[in-house]
């Protein structure tokens, strides 16, 4: 589904991402771990189309889309997902307004109906039982006033609203405490399918010992310098990224 | 609606006809401003002798001053000689036929709009006799109000058959010493609308100039005179929410308010005349005077105003607190995109005891556009307790336009609390990130982020009036995001 070859890119002449390699088939998850500056956000802000990057070598192939090419709300429609570390508040715009537009804007663009208020709302309702969420947040405006938990919550509903292709996580788990944690990945594992590859991008092992993650990644330096199986994330939680950076601990590990 | 756009169509059909013999008989006042024109004007309009003595007087007093220098907007000098002060609707002076006479730009507006093809013919003046439907209905609405006492009619029309209220009214909250743009309009004012209520009647609907202004072309100095006797109340709409094309260049309005003893007016606007081109060519000037006079005791005079339109706006709806108790409020949204230009904002002068006051204020700026909001709060020495509460707050988009805000404070007496607060904000890449990463077209994320920031002010429009304003500032918006 996701297929990145030999990706370069920086920001401000700065190289940040140094050749990725990456294969992510449909219903796989995949863990992207790796300490700050790695360059983990870089590789999701990209994939999802932010500005400001210059890529200089690669490709990154979605489906039979030339990634790179494609604005981003053309990535969005194609079902292209990112939550975001830091949700963006939105003063004046209900969640409920905002979480229509989009999904609205997603059925237009594959040809259907869009939903008017009545059956949205409910469908939103449905959704937000579904991830024990409270419904309350709906009229308020976009992230705004919101707690870290609760804003994190919001970007979870928002996947489970939009039922993307390809849902990108970067650093869902950051600033949660143990049961927001949970209810996250609760409803993490509640999208996993057939269909649908998930891409989760994080700095610690917590957050997969609730969604087991099919393939484990260390990014290190802008490369991927080993990729495993869920047991992988466990070993980094015994020797802490460092054993990646050094080459002998390197061997060692492996 | 078929049957309808067949009868519109023969309407139209008629018209062309006859549009041709009435050209004929147009009026037109040669160009140029002198005693001799108004005498002319207010001869047309056979106005008894005290309007054509008002008109002089303010005509002597005009030549004696000059346009204010101090607002932020620039502008090619006016030729005042250059203009002409009587016209004729231009429909019947020979202004567009048919929709293809007609900018398609401005069409690919209307279509964006919502506006359903008969009214887009209105708007665009292409058949005045086309308003037919509109006229009726207006003669219906009429009706209905005189029932109640209620006077609604143009403000010409007004002068014939209420002289004593018009005179005892008339320029007695903006009089014709006011400032330069008032004391032109009072000289040569064309048209307008006048409203009363008397006491103690609650205006069962709103009131608005939509249909008079499609039945006639009220042109570029019009005059508003409303009073609600005491504990009356009127909400009233000023002009349409869908663009009004006119090509003169020059527009000088005034609004007079007079709430008596425990009335209420509300005052809502959505202003989109034509901005100019996106190189800044063309647009209206739009000088505008509006002021509302809290006259009586527990008195209550709200503004409500979405401005997108005009080259230039220069306007500045005002409260003056006289009565004691007396509310007076603003609420603004102005947009500036391309070239516009637009200084606005309000006064609020407190006199009474225990007067209140409110201003929000909401700036976007976009393109090359100036953003200016300027505000004063008064508070004279006998307004015990007087409270005022400010709010401005700009939005920009992009990095080549401009807001600025400049609020006066003056307090004489020790017992007001007056309070302002500013911010200026810029709708981020991370906001439009945000939105466009779940699909949303940036042009679609422009405009929601933009609406809400104008949330709290368009919360006071009437309904259907918020809705169509929050379209018109996407369509305004267009192009800004490039």
């Amino acid at each position: 589904m996701l297929s990145v070859k030999n990706l370069h890119a920086g920001i401000n002449d700065k190289e940040i991402l140094r050749g990725i390699d990456l294969e992510v088939r449909a219903g796989e998850v995949h863990a992207i771990m790796g300490p700050n500056g790695s360059g983990k956000s870089t590789l999701a802000q990209l994939l999802a189309g932010r500005e400001g990057y210059q890529v200089s070598a690669g490709e990154v192939r979605f489906m039979e889309h030339d990634l790179l090419a494609m604005a981003p709300e053309e990535r969005a429609r194609e079902g292209v997902f990112l939550a975001f570390q830091y949700p963006v508040e939105i003063p004046g715009v209900s969640n409920a307004l905002f979480l229509k537009t989009a999904f609205n804007s997603m059925r237009k663009h594959r040809g259907l109906p869009e939903f008017d208020a009545m059956d949205f709302l409910q469908l939103v309702r449905d959704k937000m039982k579904l991830l024990g969420m409270d419904d309350k947040l709906l009229p308020r405006a976009v992230n705004e006033g919101f707690s870290g938990g609760e804003k994190k919550r919001n970007e979870i509903l928002q996947m489970a609203v939009l039922e993307p292709r390809l849902a990108i996580l970067d650093e869902t788990d950051s600033g949660l405490d143990i049961d927001a944690l949970k209810l996250v990945a609760d409803g993490v594992n509640g999208m996993r399918n057939a269909e649908r590859a998930i891409v989760l991008v994080t700095h610690y092992q917590r957050l997969l010992d609730f969604i087991v993650p099919d393939v484990v990644h260390v990014l290190s330096q802008g490369r991927i310098v080993k990729s495993g199986g869920a047991e992988l994330a466990r070993e980094l939680e015994q020797h802490g990224y460092g054993a990646f950076e050094d080459r002998d601990a390197l061997t060692k590990v492996a | 609606m078929p049957t309808a756009t067949r009868q519109l169509d023969e309407l139209i059909g008629r018209e062309y006809k006859h549009g041709f013999f009435t050209t004929l008989e147009t009026d037109t006042v040669p160009r140029g401003l002198s005693e001799e024109v108004i005498r002319m004007i207010s001869a047309r309009k056979n106005e008894p002798e005290f309007m054509l003595e008002w008109r002089l007087k303010a005509y002597r007093y005009w030549l004696t001053k000059s346009e204010p220098g101090w607002a932020n907007i620039h502008h090619p000098a006016i030729d005042y000689q250059d203009i002409s002060y009587y016209s004729a609707p231009k429909s019947e002076k020979g202004g567009p036929r048919s929709l293809s006479e007609i900018d398609p730009e401005l069409l690919r507006t209307y279509e964006k709009l919502g506006v359903p093809l008969n009214e887009q013919k209105l708007l665009a003046g292409v058949a005045v006799d086309a308003v037919f439907d509109s006229v009726s209905v207006a003669t219906t609405f009429k009706e209905k109000l005189a029932e109640l006492g209620i006077i609604f009619c143009p403000f010409s029309e007004a002068v014939q058959k209420h002289p004593e209220l018009v005179k005892e009214y008339l320029g007695s909250v903006v009089p014709y010493t006011d400032n330069f743009f008032a004391t032109l309009n009072s000289a040569v004012f064309s048209d307008g609308s006048f409203c009363y209520i008397p006491p103690g009647v609650r205006c069962p609907m709103e009131l608005s100039t939509y249909f008079r202004i499609n039945a006639k072309n009220t042109g570029q100095f019009e005059r508003t005179l409303i009073i609600a006797d005491k504990d009356a109340y009127v909400s009233y709409l000023e002009g349409c929410t869908a663009p009004m094309r006119d090509e003169n260049q020059l527009h000088a309005a005034v609004v007079e308010l007079i709430a008596l003893e425990g009335a209420q007016i509300k005052y809502a606007t959505v202003q989109n005349w034509y901005p100019g081109d996106k190189e800044g060519h063309g647009g209206i000037y739009n000088f505008v005077t509006k002021r509302g006079d809290c006259r009586g005791a527990n008195s209550h005079i709200s503004w409500t105003q979405v401005e997108t339109g005009s080259a230039i706006t220069w306007k500045y709806p005002s409260v003056v607190l006289r009565g004691d108790n007396s509310v007076g409020e603003f609420y603004s949204v102005a947009l500036t995109n391309h070239y516009q230009q637009a200084d606005t904002g309000t006064k609020m002068t407190h006199i009474g005891r225990n007067t209140r006051s409110t201003v929000l204020s909401k700036g976007i700026s976009a393109g090359h556009g100036q953003n200016t909001y300027r505000g004063q709060i008064k508070v004279l020495s006998g307004a015990a307790n007087a409270r005022n509460y400010t709010q401005c707050d700009s939005l920009l988009l992009g990095d080549r336009c401009g807001a600025h805000t400049m609020p006066y404070i003056e307090v004489k007496n020790s017992s007001a609390k007056v309070e302002h607060e500013a911010s200026t904000s810029r709708i981020g890449e991370d906001q439009l990130f945000y939105c466009t990463q779940r699909g949303i077209a940036p042009e679609d994320a422009v405009s929601m982020i933009v609406s809400g920031f104008c949330k709290a002010v368009f919360q006071n429009l009437p309904m259907e009036f918020a809705v169509e304003a929050q379209k018109l500032l996407g369509v305004s918006l267009e192009g800004s995001t490039g």
